[in-house]
């Protein structure tokens, strides 16, 4: 049926490499998403509470992360601001896209997360003698974090797998090292299966973490 | 001493409070009542500054709720307020729902905070349901937890908001008899409501509300048989 022989050994002796790339691959997805977080949390308040100027960017920001395609995020900090002279490395390039893409879709998360917690609580905190700075930190916020919580597990899993893209900006993560042992030797197929089952383990480790933390955090 | 003076009043254009001039001494029951859209409501998130006012005066105690300089989160423990939605904090349990203000708001000690939270509890009848979730709750317990963690801040004065509006019918009269034992107790208490048994039995005075204008105020007795208003007499038909 195939004429295709299938040659793992050359997969094998490169494992560590792999396994030391994926290392690469999870730090840029982690970075991107705890500046995705901050930055996400300070769009989603801005387009909530302000006008004018700030208002303007913060939505243009969410537009454009959400509704283009984040390989063209990338391609525009790598050659986009390479032709205006600011050349990144390969390692910024994809956390500045990555960043700028979860920030975006944070964003969205967080806003739905600040609409579901009703007026009312904070009223009847503020009712109570509390700033707005406590009401915020220790009624709204804890709530909105439990809303947002699935969503921003998500995310994390996309980071993950998006950062693949690293590959196309010649970034040696997981994918970029794959694809460079693959076209050494030509065992495409092998070492991109191989590659696969390592990006399904690390998305099912961290699915696993986030349903472990949950299960302490939310006593609700 | 609660006093208002010539209050105004508006949203955006909407003119809720028509110049209400108003005492509440201290030790006093009042009752509240109106058509939906009279203002009464209002009149409270006046009275504790959750709105803010257009014209006239609001003091508590001497002090200009809406005033620059006043510190009105201070102001605020002296004026504890339950609402028509309960407003528990969903992440919290009944214990730490109680705890929180005190906590954070008056410094109080962890320890210390959960003592006052039991005592406040134990007082409204959820002595049994300390470390539950209010999800857990029914609204009558949610209504009396929330007037339980207003308590613990130890106001001088307490503002029901239909306290009993959005419960169900069996439900209510916990939540009255709890407002009934604050009373007995010598609480000054504003309540907005429409229970006209309650405002009847256990306020000094009632004043009715009527498109942003106080029509009327006095002892139950005169408002309930003698009102002089036409408008009065026409809402409490209704309602009977």
């Amino acid at each position: 049926m195939f004429d295709y022989n299938f040659h793992w050994r050359p997969v094998m002796k490169s494992l560590p490499d792999l396994l030391e790339a994926s290392l690469l691959t999870i730090q840029v997805a982690v970075l991107a998403m705890v500046l995705g977080i901050i930055i996400g949390l300070c769009l989603a308040l801005t387009r909530l509470h302000l006008k004018g100027p700030l208002y303007w960017f913060a939505s243009a920001w969410v537009e454009l992360a959400r509704n283009t395609p984040a390989l063209f995020q990338l391609f525009f900090f790598g050659f986009g601001l390479g032709a205006f002279g600011l050349h990144l490395s390969p390692y910024f390039i994809v956390l500045a896209g990555l960043t700028f893409n979860c920030a975006g879709y944070l964003a969205e998360n967080f806003r739905g997360g600040f609409q579901a917690v009703p007026e009312t609580q904070l009223r009847a905190s503020r009712s109570l003698g509390m700033t707005a700075w406590q009401a915020y930190t220790r009624v709204v916020i804890p709530q909105v974090f439990r809303i947002v919580y699935h969503p921003i597990t998500n995310q994390m899993v996309w980071a993950v797998l998006m950062s693949s893209l690293g590959m196309l900006v010649g970034f040696r993560e997981l994918s970029g090292e794959t694809q460079f042992f693959a076209s050494r030797t030509f065992r495409i197929f092998e070492y991109f299966a191989v590659t696969a089952v390592i990006y399904y383990v690390i998305v099912k480790i961290i699915l696993l973490a986030s349903r472990l933390l949950a299960s302490r955090l939310f006593r609700y | 001493m609660i006093e208002i003076r010539d209050l105004h009043k508006y949203f955006g254009s909407l003119h809720v409070l028509k110049g209400i001039d108003l005492d509440v001494q201290k030790g006093e029951v009042l009752s509240v009542i109106g058509a939906s859209g009279s203002g009464k409501s209002t009149l409270l998130y006046c009275i504790n500054g959750l709105e803010p006012i257009q014209q006239g005066s609001v003091r508590v105690d001497g002090i200009d709720v809406h005033a620059k300089g006043t510190d009105i989160n201070k102001l605020r423990t002296k004026l504890g307020m339950v609402f028509q939605q309960w407003n528990s904090f969903p992440h919290l349990t009944a214990l730490e729902n109680v705890a929180l203000a005190p906590k954070i708001v008056k410094g109080k000690s962890r320890d210390e905070a959960r003592d006052i939270a039991a005592k406040q509890l134990t007082h409204v009848g959820l002595g049994e349901k300390l470390n539950v979730f209010p999800s857990s709750l029914s609204g009558g317990q949610q209504q009396r937890l929330a007037i339980a963690r207003a308590l613990a801040m130890e106001p001088e004065y307490m503002l029901f908001d239909e306290a009993t509006s959005a419960l169900d019918p069996e439900l209510v009269g916990e939540v009255l008899d709890t407002m009934r034992l604050l009373a007995e107790e010598g609480m000054t208490m504003i309540c907005v409501t429409h229970e006209m048994g309650f405002a009847r039995d256990v306020s000094d005075r009632v004043a009715f509300f009527h498109q942003g204008v106080m029509e009327e105020i006095g002892p139950p007795a005169q408002i309930f048989s003698e009102a002089q208003s036409e408008h009065t007499r026409k809402f409490l038909a209704n309602v009977r």
